[in-house]
């Protein structure tokens, strides 16, 4: 792929909770990534390794007890120190679009599918009148493949497929160039996962240019069908980067954790990494992983840098330099 | 054995979400039962543990009828059934602590002595440490808490077990280990599995055989009904 500029560019993020008792939970630590224009950038890993937490500094919706450094730039606007004013004027829904984890909390469970849609576009565009507004929001909805005869159904009437369809349609109103997709296919089948990612990548392809994708998951089928890149998260850390043809394809993931993943799908050995992951609160001084990895020894006691696409002090081989440029 | 025969099921009268549905499991067989979201599979599951009384048809369980449902059935019936459900959220109670959570069923049927032994070797087995044990479900991470609920359900030493969607919400290495953690089970007693589930892949690879929704009631009419 030739280079793009990049939509969203992470330079060492961090994010730290402050707890009661003076605890400091280390939530995202010095996480460098971009995403490029046209680009669907996969961010994966096991539920509780900050995946969440990230999107959410993002968009400017961490607690109050959360601090941040780093920068998040998209565009020209540090997301990371804007104001509440700008991230509420010109980011949510207009620069970054948001498709939710759970659609069923995320929907307002007490107006129709149409009200929601004609009230975010009368929000977001510039669209006035009833008619326009009313016609304006069955296009949104047929952009998101929702069909138009449900429109005037209320969340609880409609399936998870369709409810997630219904927050997709929300999201991408703005037309925004960044769409942040925070787990979103969690509990759907197959069939539904195929399509809702297969949505969100035609979303992408189709803004040409100016569009970028940022999908957190731990669907890894769901990765691989659409992610140009993965970027795998362990314990608030990135731990790889790499090209997704090579990642799910050969020569494979780099990093133990990365390969242990794979390694536990059912169509692969469909075998555990051992252990659990490591409490964010009470990290170990070297690299996280070492306690639960086949390959670890002393080295690991100090933690890896991520030099090139992997950290890690004994990455499996990149068998082409065309997988370390990646 | 676990022989569902004709069963009609839902939850509105005059409306069963599907009808005339059987299915046998066999003792130690594990069978998967594979079907898209809303089609009424987790229905069944629920008809098979107990947990919701059919409209018509009748479950046979071990060679005996299964009269009554929920807290009606004898007790022995109910205790031979260990249940995962898809959201441990929604099934734990939030003011538990994950050591009294695997330890409930226990309690609830009388057999206080010994508790703390069998849940500190079945919270060994689902790899929870004695840190976790002592937090309440707030306080641990989806894949931890579903760690919880699954040795919840095998604290008895159920001859069934019911996985309903045990792995939706869970990463490929919780997922990996929690089917481990019930292979090995099963191994070792002889348990007989229903595995209700959307993803083919794993429950070909996880069950002796899957069966199709669409299979059991003959028709893909509900399942496109439920889009």
């Amino acid at each position: 792929m030739t280079e793009r500029a990049p939509v969203l560019s992470v330079r060492g993020l961090s994010v730290r909770f402050l707890m009661p008792g003076g605890r400091r939970v280390a939530a995202v630590t010095d996480a460098h990534f971009e995403v490029r224009a046209g680009e669907c950038l996969a961010l994966i890993g096991e539920s509780g390794c900050g995946k969440s937490v990230l999107a959410s500094a993002l968009l400017g919706l961490l607690p109050g007890n959360a601090q941040t450094a780093g920068s998040a730039l998209l565009g020209d606007l540090d997301l990371l120190t804007a104001d509440e004013r700008t991230l509420a004027r010109t980011v949510r829904g207009r620069l970054a679009g948001l498709v939710p984890q759970s659609p069923a909390a995320h929907l307002t469970p007490v107006r129709t599918i149409r009200s929601q849609l004609q009230e975010t576009v009368a929000a977001l565009t510039p669209t006035r009148g009833r008619a326009a507004l009313r016609s304006a929001a069955e296009a949104a909805a047929e952009r998101a493949a929702f069909p138009v005869d449900h429109l005037d159904r209320h969340p609880h009437e409609l399936s998870g497929g369709l409810a997630q369809r219904a927050a997709t349609a929300l999201a991408l109103v703005g037309d925004a160039p960044l769409l942040l997709a925070d787990e979103p296919t969690t509990g759907l089948d197959r069939d539904l996962v195929d399509r809702t990612v297969d949505e969100l990548r035609r979303h992408v392809d189709a803004g040409g240019e100016g569009r970028a994708l940022l999908m957190i998951t731990h669907d890894l089928a769901a990765a691989e069908r659409i992610a140009d890149r993965v970027a795998v998260m362990y314990a608030g850390r990135i731990v790889e980067l790499a090209d997704a043809a090579a990642f799910f394809g050969t020569p494979g993931p780099r990093h133990p954790y990365s390969r242990g993943l794979l390694q536990a799908l059912p169509d692969r050995a469909f075998t555990p990494i051992p252990g659990l992951p490591p409490e964010l609160g009470a990290l170990p001084d070297g690299c996280a992983f070492a306690p639960r990895c086949d390959r670890a020894n002393d080295a690991c006691a100090v933690l890896p840098p991520l030099s090139g696409t992997v950290a890690c002090h004994h990455p499996h081989a990149a068998l082409t330099e065309a997988a370390d440029r990646a | 054995m676990l022989d569902l025969r004709a069963i009609t099921a839902g939850y509105t009268r005059n409306a069963p979400v599907f009808r005339d549905v059987s299915l046998t499991v066999a003792p130690g067989e594990a069978v998967g039962l594979l079907g898209p979201s809303g089609c009424g599979k987790s229905t069944l599951a629920r008809v098979a543990a107990l947990l919701h009384r059919p409209e018509s048809g009748t479950l046979v369980l071990d060679g005996e009828p299964v009269r009554r449902w929920r807290h009606r059935a004898p007790r022995a019936q109910r205790t031979a059934f260990g249940v995962v459900f898809q959201q441990p959220r929604l099934s734990a109670d939030p003011r538990l602590r994950l050591t009294d959570l695997i330890a409930e069923p226990l309690r609830a049927t009388g057999r206080r002595e010994g508790s703390a032994d069998r849940v500190a070797e079945l919270a060994a087995t689902v790899g929870l440490t004695a840190d976790l044990l002592g937090r309440r479900p707030h306080e641990v991470s989806d894949g931890q808490l579903q760690r919880a609920c699954l040795a919840r359900a095998l604290v008895l030493r159920p001859r069934w077990l019911v996985c309903d969607e045990m792995t939706a919400m869970l990463d490929a290495s919780t997922t990996a280990a929690l089917v481990r953690v019930v292979e090995d089970y099963r191994a070792a007693t002889g348990a007989g599995l229903l595995a209700v589930g959307h993803d083919r892949t794993l429950l070909d690879r996880w069950c002796d055989r899957t069966v199709d929704w669409t299979a059991l009631t003959g028709t893909a009419l509900a399942a496109e009904a439920a889009r």
